[in-house]
Formats: C-alpha cells, structure tokens, sequence
C-alpha cells in the first residue's frame, strides 16, 4: 500500500446576476413610529444570510445602527416584486434596490429633520448611530427615532421609499453569440492538496486553500460562510455526489442519504481563504456575487491533484476509488 | 476596504442564526392548518411509455381518500417555467397527458386526510402503460432513429434557428492549423441532486375572503405565484404566496413543481392541502444538476499560448428542459474560461433524454465548464512544459480583452487573485507572473500582439 500525495490548482471567473438581465428586484422601507426601519421584500434568504447583508446596506445608507432595520423577506402581499434568489443576484439586485428606497426614505427623514432643527437639507448629517445633527454644531443634534416619531404625530408625513433595479434585457446574436452576460465577475483560485491511496483508490482531500476576489464583503464572515461551505459541495461533486452512479444506465439511483454520499465531518479538510476586495462599479458599495462560485474551482484543483499524485488522468465525475483504481491498472500495464 | 462605512463590510451576527441552530425557525412545512389534507403523487414506474388508462376506482374506496386529480383536472396543463421570461415550446405537463417520458413522472395527485391514506390510495391507482424504446445518452439521442423525447421530433432545444447555443470569435480552423499543438479532451460530470436538508414543499389555504395563501419554500415567490397563475388560469390577486426563508435551495427550488397542484387541490376541495416531498422524491423526481459531455479542442503555440478553442458541449436535460435551456446560454457565455483567446467556436446542445429533469443548480453552465476547462489547463501546461501556475498567467484575460461572446472584460482580476492564492501557499511566483496586474493590456507594455 502507497500514499501518494499531490498537489493542484484552478482558477475561475463567475458573472453576477441573470446572464441575460431583465430580472428586476424591488424594495419597499418605512419608519415606524419608535425609528426603526422596516424593509420589505419579496426576496427570499436561502440560509445565506441574505436578510443580514440587506439590513447592513440598509443602515449603512440610511445612517441608523444596523439593529434599527427589519428585514421582511417574507410575503407577495406586503413585498414588492423580486425576481428571485438565484444566479449570485440577490445581495447586488436587492442591495441595490434597497440603496434606492433608503435614499428615498433618508430624504423624507431630512425633511422633517430641517423643519424641526430649521436647518437646511444639506446643512444635516448623520453620525451612523441614529442621531441627526446640524453639520458642525454637534449640540444641535436629533435622534432619528424623535424625527420618526414627529413625522407621524407631529408633521403627519410618511417617512418612506421606494427602490429598484434592473440591469435590462438583452438578447443573444444567433449566429455569433454576441451577448451581454454578466453585470461585474467574481474570481477564484484554489489549490487542493490530496493523499490518493493506491491499494482502495480512495482520496483524503487534505486542504483546500482558495483566494476569493468578490467586490465589496458586506458581512466578511458570511463569506467565508460561503467559501467554506462551497469548498465542502465542490470536495462532495468532484469525489462523492451522482444521482445515476452507472451514468448513462437510469438504475441504481440513490433514495436517500445512505445512499446518495457526500463527505462527512471526518472527510472535512483543512479550508483556508483570503479574500480580496477590489470593487464593482455597478454593485451596491462595490458587492460583486459569491453565491454560486465558491463550489466551482475546488472541483478541478482536485482532481488535478489526483493527477499530481498519482499520473493517473480522470476526465469524468466524480472521481470515484474504482476509477482511480481503474486507472492505477491501466498505467501499470501501459510501460512508459 | 478602508473607507468610513459603519456597518457595510463589519461581521455583524446574522439576524437568523440562533434561530436555525436552535430549531426555532419557522419553515414552510412547519405552519399546520386545521383540517390539513394530504397530497401524495402517484408516478410513472416507467422511463417512457403511452398512456393506454388510468384506474382510480379502488383507490377512492380507501378510507380516508378525499380526491383524485389527473390531467383534466389542471385548467392549463402545461408546465413553462421560463414562459414569464419569453422561453419556448410548451412541452410538460404539470399531470402528464398520452405519454410519461421519465421515470417518476406524476400522473395522478391523491389527496387524503391522512399521509398514510394518501399513501394508500397511490398505491392503489391502476395504470394501464405501454412501454417505449427510451434513450440515456446525450450522443445517442442525436443519432437518427433514437427515441423521440419530445412532441417536436428531435432531441434538441431549438435556439432561434440552431439547434445549440453558438458562439463565434475569429477563425478557430484556420488557427488551428498554424497552431504548434493540438490538445483535446473529452470531460464527463454526472447528474447530481441539490440535496436541500429541507425538502421541496407547499402548504395551500383556502381563505375566508375567497384567495388562497400559500407557504412555500421556493426560491422566488412572485415566479411560484405567477407560474400558478397562468397555470390554475386564476387571477394573481387570488394568490397570496408567503416564504422567504428556505432550508437550502441551491437551485432546485426554482422549479414550481408543488405549488400549482397543491393550490388546485385545495380549490377543489375546499380544505388546506399539504404537499411536501418525501427524501426519495427529492432524490429520484426533483430536477437534478444536468450530466455534461463537453469536448474541448485547444489550438495551442510552443510557448503557451492558446490561440483557437473549440468547444462542443451536451447538457442531459432530462425529459423536461425547464431551466436547463438558459443555463446552455450562461455555458456558453463562460465555455473559454477566464481567458484571451482571439479564435472560439462554442456550440453547446440542450438534449432531452428519458431521464428525470433538469433545471437550475448552482453554477447553472458554468461549474461544468470550468471543470472540463481547468483540468485541460494542466494538460496543456504540461505538453508545452510549463508549471501550471505559469500557463493561466500567460493566458489570462485582461480588462479591455475582447471576450468570446464580444464583450470587452471588465472587472478582471483573475491575475490577481492568483497571485493571492500563490502567496496564501507559499508559492513563490517569477518575477514577471508576480509584477503582472489584469489592467488593459499595452498601458504597462505588457503582450498586446497575440500570436
């Protein structure tokens, strides 16, 4: 019995959003009357987080600390249209939405603010910590769950907004191809270190290390939430996952988890990332999408690994023990 | 980033956490409804056969039973899940009519005041089928005298004309035959399950104000309400869709698979129905990733350079194609990879074979691609005797390179995060890799003419 140990690399792009465009998504915010800010949605939070970011990129552009917003993701009736959550979209669709109906909302509120503080608009600022104040004269100074509550009883006023995007539909050039697909692209490159042995066939995927480039993080460790788990996924397709394990033949199809593999904790390896930000220009503060991607280049730095350890080359998914097995066989017959 | 933001790049904790990890987050499945029914499928145990009848007689005299819907039941039985963005033909069937061309494919909805009565009355509908010659292979269902999946006569999505999604840049033969290699490769990825820990499910209510509200786990609420209006051919304002937190989704949870059926069942019964896939439905009839065969030819030069790429791909997409024919498009517009090649010619084919259907997964045409492309990468590396480092440098794609579908890059930082990567490993890079950035190519005197 040998452990063979090898090492490999990938590197990808990965465009943000539906290739095509035309999939808008909508945002509504209110005050309430105590100051807090209700974002409503028609989105949805697949366990990404998406509720988390979009309250940041609310706070963030209206000013309020981040436990002031409510993010309701919830209902057709009271959010507004959303395309839906898929194709890394959300966080630059929705957060670009709802940098929109903030900023509307933040100029009611400014509103109301310049008549109470006679001041003017441009003359206010915001301290990120739910106070308003006259620029320069901190002792002029408002709290924004005071304006909220006298824009209704006061003022009578709404303290409100709207927002949208859409990056618009276009169409593919039938002969050429000629497309616009993508509004910004996220990058990745990992290298994966695996120990191959030659008497099972089997692979412990040792480490998978990756550098992320992805615009702005709005929330790093939800990142490295979706570094993390994409690196198990793309580990789980490139050696574990088929629903038809004698692809093209139908049978043997798995019925459940006993029989459908994918890594357990013990087959988890060592998952290290560095992430960089170098903004883009369309997203809301520079966000690029990392949704999808992060399962993509762990799959070919394995089994280029494989190789490296092993010479044996395998061209199919996923790599399974009798494969390399297979593999192993038909090198030691071939005398090179 | 080093900017006076005050929340935007800070981890704050997430607003959902403790729920999740403690079991107190409230999940589609989870709402209960007083006097629930139960929505049990009954499905094809064939890959492909015709309809000859189907037999509810002795499933109605199961105690419990409430209602059979077939067919003729579903006000538009058709099933377009990219009609609402302009996508045809109309080619499923929400319950399928003359013929069943995948294996699980649902026939008969059973709806039942237990899941256990549900479950009994499946068992006891009668089918009356004639098998078809059925087809698995991507390649065989082109040949001629295959199978026929589809009502239109051959195995292809038809794009405007083609019977592929093309792309063409340059003059991949004529490159080819000045090329100094010639590396080709042949990539297989099988299909595979989202594997969501929750399963795909609906809960539909009949409301006292006559409109149904309806908890799903989908993924895209107005797209489940407007898909199931078009199909219940019911105005979108009886229609209240209510979800937005979705125990993994990964795609699969695009489809609008329960939620129209469940919503015409509680119609025509008058009670909430309750429809949410057991593991092996999940497993074995909710769209899967799509298999991939992509055949990749590269025209390459002695140093390293690849000037021509000709790439031919297949997506099995099952006997349905649902999303699959857009993720061909988004396969096509990243099938070169995040690199400058001035010659490409992509064709990459939606089939239809008789297996269960495909539709959007994570990396929709793109994780498939990258595979098939990144390993080629080291194949060529090694042929013309460089590190596999060195020949993603030297073929990266810049801002300002004109990409294969003809838009010019921008946002390019593949150079970048490579070196990023290599220093995360110790790695240490040549000089030349490691003064390289992704700006357009000429503002630093780098390599402008390719060969």
């Amino acid at each position: 019995m040998t452990k063979l140990r090898g090492t490999g690399i990938a590197a990808v792009n990965y465009p943000t959003g539906m290739n095509l465009g035309g999939d808008p998504s909508q945002a509504l915010i209110h005050a309430t009357t105590s100051g807090s800010f209700v974002v409503s949605l028609s989105a949805t939070d697949l366990g990404q987080g998406l509720k988390t970011v979009i309250g940041q990129i609310a706070a963030e552009t209206l000013g309020v600390e981040f436990t002031e917003i409510v993010v309701d993701t919830a209902d057709t009736d009271t959010g507004p249209h959303d395309m839906g959550t898929f194709a890394s979209r959300a966080t630059h669709r929705v957060g670009n939405a709802v940098i929109a109906a903030a900023l509307e909302a933040r100029q009611a509120l400014l509103e109301v603010a310049s008549e109470e503080l006679e001041a003017a608009v441009d003359e206010l600022v915001f301290d990120g910590h739910c106070n308003l104040m006259v620029k320069g004269v901190p002792a002029r100074s408002v709290k924004v769950a005071d304006i909220a509550a006298l824009a209704q009883f006061k003022y009578g006023r709404t303290i409100a907004g709207r927002g949208s995007f859409m990056k618009p539909k276009s169409t593919v050039d039938p002969e050429t191809g000629a497309m616009d697909p993508d509004s910004t692209e996220a990058h990745a490159c990992t290298v994966a270190d695996v120990e191959v042995d030659t008497e099972t066939g089997e692979v412990r995927v040792l480490s998978i290390r990756s550098a992320y480039e992805v615009g702005r993080q709005v929330n790093p460790a939800l990142v490295q939430g979706q570094i993390a788990g994409g690196a198990w996924m793309g580990m789980s397709h490139a050696l574990y996952e088929t629903t038809a394990p004698y692809y093209p033949a139908p049978d043997h199809s798995p019925k459940d988890f006993s029989e459908y593999l994918m890594p357990g904790p013990l087959e988890l390896p060592e998952i290290e990332c560095v992430v960089l930000e170098m903004p883009s220009s369309n997203g809301p503060y520079g966000v690029k999408g990392i949704g999808e991607m992060t399962a993509n280049s762990p799959i070919p730095a394995i089994v280029n690994a494989i190789y490296h350890a092993t010479g044996v080359r395998i061209d199919s998914l996923p790599v399974t023990p009798e494969k390399i097995l297979r593999g192993l066989d038909a090198k030691r017959a071939t005398p090179s | 980033m080093n900017d006076p933001l005050n929340v935007v790049g800070r981890s704050v904790e997430r607003s959902d956490g403790i729920g999740h990890v403690t079991g107190r987050t409230v999940f589609a499945s989870d709402h209960v409804v007083p006097g629930m029914l139960h929505l049990k499928m009954v499905r094809s145990p064939l890959h492909h056969a015709r309809i000859r009848g189907i037999d509810t007689s002795d499933a109605e005299r199961v105690p419990g039973f409430v209602r059979a819907l077939t067919a003729a039941d579903v006000p538009h039985n058709r099933y377009t899940i990219l009609g609402l963005i302009g996508v045809e033909p109309e080619e499923e069937f929400v319950l399928a009519e003359e013929r069943v061309r995948f294996k699980g494919e649902a026939m008969v909805a059973i709806v039942a005041e237990t899941e256990e009565a549900a479950y009994e009355a499946v068992a006891k509908v009668h089918l009356d089928l004639e098998e078809l010659p059925a087809v698995f292979d991507v390649e065989e269902a082109l040949k001629p005298g295959a199978p026929v999946v589809t009502h239109w006569g051959n195995n292809t999505f038809m794009y405007e004309g083609h019977p592929c999604r093309r792309v063409r840049l340059g003059d991949v033969e004529a490159a080819f035959a000045r090329a100094d290699h010639i590396v080709e490769g042949v990539y297989d990825t099988s299909p595979i399950e989202h594997a969501p820990t929750e399963t795909t499910g609906c809960i539909a209510v009949p409301e006292a104000n006559g409109r149904y509200t309806v908890y799903t786990n989908t993924q895209a609420l107005y797209f489940s309400l407007d898909n199931t209006s078009i199909i219940l051919q019911v105005p979108g304002n009886q229609l209240h869709f209510v979800g937005g937190t979705v125990g993994g989704g990964f795609g699969g949870k695009v489809d609008v698979i329960v939620e129209p059926i469940a919503t015409l069942a509680a119609m025509k019964t008058n009670r909430p129905v309750r429809y949410v896939y057991s593991r092996a439905e999940e497993m074995q009839v909710s769209s899967t990733r799509s298999a991939w065969r992509i055949y990749l030819k590269d025209g390459v030069t002695a140093d390293g350079h690849i000037i021509a790429r000709k790439v031919t791909s297949y997506a099995d997409s099952g006997a349905y194609s649902r999303q699959t024919p857009y993720a061909l498009t988004k396969h096509a517009a990243n099938a070169a990879g995040p690199y400058a090649i001035p010659n490409v010619s992509i064709d990459a084919y939606c089939v239809y074979t008789n297996r269960q259907p495909t539709s959007a997964m994570r990396g929709f045409g793109v994780t498939m691609a990258s595979f098939a492309l990144e390993v080629q990468m080291d194949k060529i590396a090694e042929l013309v005797g460089l590190d596999p480092w060195t020949i993603r440098f030297l073929n990266a794609y810049h801002d300002g390179d004109m990409k294969p579908h003809r838009k010019l890059a921008e946002d390019a930082t593949l150079i970048e995060t490579m070196q990023a990567a290599a220093a995360l490993v110790g790695h240490d890079l040549a000089p030349d890799l490691k003064a390289m950035t992704s700006a357009p190519r000429g503002r630093r005197g780098e390599e402008s003419g390719r060969p």
